[in-house]
């Protein structure tokens, strides 16, 4: 009896040690946060275009009752890395035919249509969410973030950061492959 | 040149550190005394050129020497010097060579301090204190070296965080590091006891005066914390429960556990597998905080350079030394004799149940500051443990372990007078519920929680000072006879008193702070009014003010209480430039009765921002000042037990007490 | 490395005092009250570490008018909370939920308090045990009740 107690303080060392070994992964991130939405209708929201810009708006009906999924990005002209990642994603438009819906985020009208006009503009639809509130209804934590909905307005994916560098594409381009949101994957 | 010295001085450290590990061991087994002597040399030679090598990296921080990455990542010419000597302890590396000098200075400490104890037992700990230096500093040497060269050297450094701008949170990590890896040598104590297969009274004895050290330290840096916390961050709140502050706080309770059984070993030789049990566990404690701070495993506002790598090197040290030690005890705890016998009422019982108190919150605090790492691991969910589960969970027990300080000392050795002891304690109780009758009665609002632990701190401060009071025999007897009572009474029991005194009045503060705390938040523009506790406070306006290297708006506010004016505050907002980011500097006026906090912000709407109003924030927190207080008593209180005249002289002997009754000595 | 890669563009601002600002808060001070408390118990999502009446990031506040506002629309406390938990998890409550998997969570602390108890009531009882065997003779008796009591009369040590 006095030998398993003595040796209790032992064992759960070990365990603990376990515990320790497991979150030292260095693909765990432990400021990332799962979302909830994932196979959840995505949630209801019905946003205004971006006033001066010519793409229609965005709400929760434009995701439902699509033949193939679609990507929703959340996006901000004051978000450096959206810079970067708008390349890609202007990349898997146009070469992958992958189709996108933009959520602007807090963003002066003025300054994302400036932006646009810089960078090029590959979103089929964009709304403007200026008081940050669809932002929260879409679990929001930071910009950018970027999700992939199927045709029944299901969310089937998000990801978090910028879609920037080669793990962050590959991950993404297999996760629209696995969807079935990029007829022409082959020519990426 | 000079990081050079260091980098090599590390490098002789270490090999010093290889042969203290070995030979001074080896030698207690095969009764070598040249080879157990040995450790004297080693020690006092690492602890020399660790110091050399602190030195240079100190040097080169104060000669702003680009050269080196960590100057260059961690200062700025523009830099005070204050904060420039700081930065030496202020990164990851540094702070590592900061914990290397520290185990070094134990281990020398020991070596030139410890003659009373025997070779055998020196040799013995000395070399496990060799072995956690190994550790370190081939750790330090090979992954996270200090004198890191950069080439070129840039123009000027990357300025440390604003934030650790600051005197207060300069000092904290020497202080906080001094407490928990001091008790390293405790630690190294209980092993060489474990490997020796003895413990006894004398034991305890060696080892008291390096835990109370480490211990007062611990309090102080903890305090100093906290305390910083409080005026720097701006919403007047002193503890988060963040996992960085739950791992510097847990040593500190096993800490106070196993200052308390190191008594009852040393006095009554028994709870010695308790007491070895805990020396061991404090310090895992310690080497488990420095693992969760630098591993990045954990979500903190505190944590240092995220590195999974490193955190696998240390996550090796801590599986060989906890591992090992706990093995250690698994298999030779059992061996040892029990001690003393004692009833269910007696000192030995209730230091007890206040190791078991301490025990149970430790492990309390552990458990929630894992648990959101645990559960991801087996469910993949995350969730979040804040204040809510701790304060639920802790502040009951601590309510009952306060019932029991506060019961401690009036019950004797081995056996307890259980109707004397009722007698003696009954003033006392009934005093404790008026105050805290009259408390209810006179304030308003508070939750119940609030009462319980005006309750609690009340028994607690009542009953110490009748403790001491009696022994003194204080109104018994003419104060003449009462003051050289108190004069001939040890030191240690004196410590106690203060300490056990100061306890009480740290708890006031906390409850005061959180239960009575009033606030105002308002949008001000010049000649805005707030009316708070009493006072009556104009804003005047905001102007801007150049810092050595900030730019800061800088608020007015004029404080008046019934008309006269009490003082003026002006608390800024600053702007770093070149590490681009801001602090929040309230400004505070503090009295005993409470502190009237403010602060100023930048408000979050353009519109309200551009009409020229700033976000003026003002709370009053009652009896905040006692947290701080109460700190000190502590410290103070360990300061004088560690004072004693009995822990320096040699073997255990006895000294007369003048005639009194059997009370308990200390 | 993918902290190097994304930052994260809603100001880590990492400090400030605390962030409510009056034009978010309620004319009702019993409601204000109560979304103050809210507030305290749910993590700013994208601080280290803060609750959102603590935190100067815009999702913060962000959330704090979001409860504000579905307090003005007749919520209780709890139905705030779980709107907020419904958008992004357990992980924004500061005070974890009660359900299976924080069962142990919860009930760690009494169970540590539990364990005390058995211990020291162990302790105890086998001390007692132990001193039913001492049975001196009579000289021994004496000369161990005089060493008794000259140790309690002058121990100091």
């Amino acid at each position: 009896m006095k030998r398993l107690t003595a040796g209790l303080p032992f064992i759960a060392a070990v365990i603990f040690g376990g515990f320790f070994l497991w979150g030292l992964n260095p693909d765990r991130d432990p400021n990332e946060i799962p979302s909830v939405l994932i196979s959840q209708p995505a949630p209801a929201f019905d946003l205004d275009p971006v006033p001066g810009l010519e793409t229609p708006g965005l709400a929760r009906s434009d995701l439902v009752g699509n033949e193939r999924p679609v990507v929703v990005n959340v996006f901000a002209s004051w978000c450096v890395p959206c810079r970067a990642e708008h390349a890609v994603l202007t990349r898997f438009v146009e070469r992958g035919g992958m189709r996108l819906f933009g959520i602007n985020y807090k963003d002066k009208p003025e300054d994302a249509v400036k932006w646009l006009n810089d960078l090029g503009n590959p979103y089929e639809r964009i709304g403007s969410d200026l008081s940050g509130r669809t932002g929260i209804e879409w679990g929001l934590s930071g910009v950018p973030e970027t999700f992939i909905v199927d045709g029944g307005g299901t969310v089937l994916f998000r990801y978090v950061g910028p879609v920037v560098g080669p793990d962050a594409v590959e991950r993404f381009t297999q996760a629209l492959k696995q969807a079935g949101a990029l007829p022409n994957g082959a020519a990426l | 040149m000079f990081p050079e010295i260091g980098h090599f001085a590390l490098a002789l450290a270490l090999a010093l550190a290889l042969v203290q590990s070995v030979l001074p061991i080896a030698g207690a087994s095969r009764g070598n005394a040249v080879w157990m002597k040995s450790a004297q040399a080693t020690a006092i030679g690492q602890v020399l050129f660790v110091a050399i090598a602190f030195a240079a990296l100190m040097q080169a921080f104060i000669a702003s020497d680009f050269t080196v990455r960590n100057v260059v990542e961690n200062s700025h010419s523009l830099k005070p010097m204050l904060y420039k000597v700081a930065g030496t302890w202020g990164s990851h590396e540094g702070s590592l060579l900061l914990w290397i000098l520290i185990l070094a200075v134990f281990g020398a400490g020991v070596a030139w301090f410890g003659s009373n104890i025997p070779a055998e037992t020196k040799a013995r700990t000395l070399s496990v204190q060799a072995w956690i230096s190994v550790g370190f500093l081939s750790f330090l040497l090979l992954t996270s070296n200090p004198f890191e060269r950069v080439f070129p050297p840039p123009l000027d450094g990357n300025d440390l965080n604003p934030l650790l701008q600051d005197m207060g949170l300069a000092m904290h990590p020497p202080l906080l590091y001094f407490g928990y890896v001091g008790f390293s040598i405790v630690f190294s104590f209980a092993v060489a006891a474990l490997l020796e297969g003895r413990v006894d009274p004398a034991w305890a004895r060696w080892v008291r005066p390096w835990t109370l050290a480490a211990w007062v330290s611990l309090t102080a840096g903890i305090a100093l914390g906290s305390w910083w916390a409080y005026y720097e961050l701006g919403w007047g709140g002193w503890w988060f429960w963040d996992p960085v502050e739950n791992v510097s706080f847990m040593p500190w309770l096993l800490g106070t556990a196993l200052l308390h059984s190191a008594i009852v070993t040393e006095k009554r030789d028994a709870f010695k597998s308790w007491t070895i049990l805990l020396a061991i566990l404090t310090f895992s404690l310690s080497l488990l905080g420095t693992f969760i701070v630098r591993s990045g495993l954990l979500t903190s506002v505190h944590a240092f350079a995220v590195d999974p790598e490193r955190g696998l090197y240390i996550l090796g040290l801590l599986a060989v030394s906890i591992g090992g030690s706990l093995a250690l005890y698994a298999w030779r705890a059992p061996e040892m004799e029990p001690g003393g016998l004692f009833r269910p009422i007696s000192r030995e019982a209730g230091l007890l149940v206040n190791n078991l108190i301490l025990a149970a919150a430790t492990g309390t605090v552990l458990f929630g500051t894992l648990y959101p790492l645990i559960l991801e691991a087996v469910t993949g969910d995350k969730i979040s443990v804040g204040p809510p589960f701790f304060n639920a969970a802790f502040i009951p027990m601590m309510l009952a372990l306060v019932v029991f300080m506060g019961l401690g000392p009036f019950l004797s050795w081995k056996r307890a007078d259980i109707a004397g002891l009722l007698d003696r304690i009954r003033f006392v109780a009934v005093l404790a519920v008026i105050a805290a009758s009259a408390a209810w009665y006179l304030l308003n609002g508070g939750p119940i929680m609030a009462y319980l632990a005006i309750l609690g701190a009340a028994w607690l401060l009542f009953a110490t000072l009748r403790e001491w009071a009696l022994r003194i025999r204080l109104f018994e007897v003419s104060l003449a006879e009462s003051a050289r009572r108190a004069r001939n009474l040890p030191r240690a029991s004196h410590g106690m008193t203060l300490a056990h005194a100061g306890v009480a009045v740290l708890m006031m503060g906390m409850i005061g702070s959180t239960g009575w705390k009033s606030e105002e938040i308002v949008f001000a523009g010049p000649g805005t009014e707030v009316t708070i506790a009493g006072f009556d406070i104009t804003f005047e306006g905001a102007a801007k003010v150049q810092g050595p290297n900030y730019i800061a708006d800088r608020g007015t506010l004029v404080v008046r209480r019934d008309g006269e004016l009490v003082t003026t505050l002006f608390p800024e907002r600053r702007y770093y430039p070149v590490a681009e980011s801001q602090t929040t500097e309230s400004a505070i006026r503090s009295t005993l009765a409470g502190d009237l906090y403010t602060s100023i912000a930048t408000p979050a709407s353009d519109q309200v921002n551009n009409a020229g109003a700033w976000t003026l924030r003002i709370l009053y927190e009652p009896l905040v000042n006692l947290i701080w207080i109460g700190s000190i008593l502590l410290v103070i209180g360990g300061c004088l037990s560690l004072s004693d005249r009995r822990l320096r002289v040699g073997a255990p002997r006895r000294a007369k007490q003048p005639a009194s009754d059997a009370v308990p000595a200390e | 490395m993918r902290q190097l890669i994304f930052a994260f563009c809603i100001g880590l601002f990492p400090f400030a005092a605390n962030a409510v600002e009056p034009d978010e808060m309620l004319s009702d001070p019993v409601l204000e009250q109560r979304a103050r408390e809210i507030s305290k118990d749910l993590r700013c999502v994208v601080c280290q570490n803060q609750d959102i009446d603590s935190s100067n990031a815009g999702v913060a506040r962000d959330l704090r008018l979001l409860v504000r506002e579905r307090l003005v629309t007749g919520d209780a406390d709890t139905e705030v909370i779980e709107y907020i938990r419904a958008r992004y998890g357990d992980y924004v409550l500061l005070k974890p939920p009660l359900e299976p998997a924080t069962y142990a969570l919860w009930f760690a602390p009494i169970a540590f308090v539990l364990i005390g108890v058995f211990v020291g009531g162990g302790v105890l009882m086998s001390r007692r045990k132990q001193e039913a065997f001492e049975d001196l003779g009579s000289e021994d008796e004496n000369t161990v009740s005089e060493i008794l009591r000259r140790n309690e009369a002058g121990d100091a040590s």
